[in-house]
């Protein structure tokens, strides 16, 4: 628990149970697959049970285990059967071509999509094994906790002091507001950028300020998550590099997963890779996902070869 | 080449080429067509406020506060329109208190809480269609409910309902635009960091969409304001015989602005047509006022953000 927050997290009373109760927690309803007997030449088609559950960690540092999840618009399913897990204090990158479902699947991370009409979901999300669209789950709630960094940097038109100050206002934070918002400015790393102008606008930053704007407005309300749906696309290359720096402080805190057409920056500033690609269907399904370097250095499908070296997508 | 030719140095031959030769006939026609569209809409409107306001100009300029202040009379010397104004600033009173509310209100539910669904669409098709509806189908309406079937009788209270649902739907689709205007991402933003939809409603939606629901309602008054048909329908008493006290024309007797214009127009003595002028002097001013209002609200709420 950091200094000013309001409310303990669920990570921080989950190694609190930990401890008092080892054994408790670590149930057995996660899965642990082992990977020894895979055979590199072995063609397993992508998709498949095996190639989609490809990572694997301790249970009790899963943070996100999707099971079987698809996404649908309406009649389009923009995402199918898809199931990973997400560790945590780590970086997920989601890789893959354009119109792959990879927003929608992240967007589905924190209930986002409920907003959009006609989206729904089969299978499940479960988050540290509670499935957030059980009934009685309150999307609230859930995005309290797994907070979200958008494509196009979104600061509201107030100042930059209630951008970061509105989230934990409406969660009801009772402590130093003026601390709090230092402390999120500061850990967004925009802190001695604005700390003489907290009054103004928050749209009168910076393309890559307001990125970070936007950043520290998440952290401001202390979750566990943060969701970053392709958040330096909008940013020049000296922006973009500052948002990596930040992601690899965050990581220490936060669990982060992150969607980016770059691959570059999966490269550079991601743990693990889940790359994603569309079928004739147009429905995205995952290829794999592995640690960062294995999938840039010896990806297991031809698919995911094709697409890191650039020969399609 | 062959292009250059001996006697041009390359800027020269450069020059004269940017420098074309063509005269762009087409464009300077449509462009003039369109100067002469804005020269007519404004000629006429000005020929018109010229006209009415050299009639109105003896009553105008001889005995201005006592035209305001004066009572309605059959007498043209000394006739005046303080019944029409306290009237129709009554009937304002109705509008504001009754389709603001309702009317944002349904609007908010729409556009922030309502699915997407074929009822929400047909819905919102039938308000755009009442907006069109004429504002003399809703004085039959409010002859029919307010006056006779809820026993109202011809009172300044049925007026202001009758009123209020005409200006309803106006006020339903502009605050409509105006919140449909707040860009997704700021809804998106404020969910994002665990707001409950009253919250983002309350926090953002709203304050941003606030300038445009401002001007939007505001012009919808200013449209109310001159509306005459209706009100003839539910009984704004056009004659001598209205109230003059405010209390007593909520329950008696009452007319407004436009109803004097109307009556004052069909009158056969000649005084009244400076009268009627001076009228609607005062009605147009009244209506620049509002309409000034609401582009002073929206400037400033524009510059908060």
């Amino acid at each position: 628990m950091t200094e000013g927050g309001n409310r303990v997290s669920i990570e921080a009373e989950l190694e609190t149970a930990r401890r008092e109760e080892p054994g408790r927690l670590a149930g057995p309803t996660i899965r642990v697959m082992t990977r020894q007997t895979e055979d590199q030449s072995e063609a397993i088609a992508p998709g498949s049970e095996e190639g989609s559950v490809a990572v694997d960690f301790p249970p009790e540092e899963v943070v996100f285990d999707l099971q079987s999840l698809s996404c649908y618009y309406g009649d389009f399913r923009a995402v199918k059967e898809i199931s990973l897990r997400v560790p945590r204090n780590q970086i997920t990158a989601i890789i893959g071509p354009s119109g792959c479902g990879k927003s929608t699947l992240l967007r589905s991370f924190n209930r986002m999509n409920d907003l959009v009409d006609g989206a729904r979901i089969d299978g499940r999300v479960l988050y540290h094994g509670v499935d957030l669209y059980a009934d009685g789950v309150d999307p609230v709630e859930v995005r309290r906790r797994i907070g979200m960094v958008f494509q196009k940097p979104n600061p509201f038109p107030k100042s930059i002091y209630d951008n970061v100050a509105f989230g934990p206002r409406v969660a009801g934070f009772r402590g130093n507001m003026d601390e709090l918002v230092e402390q999120s400015l500061r850990r967004a790393a925009i802190w001695d950028e604005v700390k003489d102008k907290l009054r103004s606008p928050g749209t009168d930053l910076s393309g890559g300020q307001q990125q970070r704007l936007c950043i520290a407005r998440a952290i401001a309300v202390e979750p566990d998550v943060i969701l970053m749906d392709e958040p330096c696309s909008a940013l020049d290359p000296i922006a973009t590099l500052r948002i990596e720096e930040l992601m690899h402080q965050l990581k220490e805190n936060y669990t982060i997963v992150i969607v980016t057409h770059n691959m570059q920056q999966a490269a550079r500033a991601s743990d693990l890779t889940a790359f994603l690609t569309m079928g004739p269907d147009r429905a995205g399904y995952l290829v794999e996902m592995a640690a960062t370097d294995q999938i840039f250095t010896r990806p297991r499908y031809r698919l995911t070869e094709d697409y890191i070296t650039g020969r399609f997508g | 080449m062959g292009i250059r030719s001996q006697a041009l140095r390359p800027s020269e031959l450069v020059e004269q080429r940017l420098r074309g030769g063509r005269t762009d006939w087409p464009g300077r026609l449509v462009a003039g067509a369109l100067l002469l569209a804005l020269l007519i809409s404004l000629g006429i409107l000005l020929v018109l406020l010229a006209d009415i306001l050299l009639r109105a100009w003896p009553v105008l300029s001889s005995r201005p506060l006592d035209f305001l202040t004066s009572p309605l009379s059959a007498r043209p010397a000394t006739a005046g329109i303080v019944q029409g104004i306290v009237g129709s600033i009554l009937l304002m009173a109705f509008v504001i208190g009754l389709s603001l509310p309702v009317g944002i209100g349904a609007a908010i539910y729409l556009e922030e809480y309502a699915h997407d669904t074929p009822m929400t669409r047909l819905i919102r098709t039938n308000i755009r269609n009442l907006a069109g509806v004429p504002a003399i189908v809703y004085g039959l309406l409010g002859l029919a409910v307010f006056v006779t079937t809820l026993g109202m009788g011809k009172i300044l209270i049925a007026g202001g309902l009758t009123l209020a649902v005409v200006v309803l739907p106006i006020v339903v689709i502009t605050a409509s635009e105006a919140l449909r205007a707040v860009p997704n991402s700021i809804r998106e933003a404020a969910l994002g960091v665990g707001a409950t939809r009253w919250e983002m409603v309350r926090s953002h939606v709203l304050p941003y969409a606030a300038p445009g629901i401002f001007t939007g309602t505001i012009l919808s008054l200013a449209r109310a304001f001159g509306e005459t048909a209706p009100l003839l329908m539910v009984g704004a008493i056009a004659g001598t015989f209205s109230a003059t006290d405010p209390a007593d024309m909520l329950t008696g007797s009452y007319t407004a602005l436009p109803t004097v214009v109307f009556d004052w127009s069909g009158k056969p003595q000649d005084e009244f047509r400076a009268l009627t002028a001076a009228a609607i002097v005062v009605l147009l001013v009244v209506i620049l006022l509002v309409n000034a209002t609401a582009i002073t609200l929206r400037n400033r709420y524009d510059r908060r953000w």
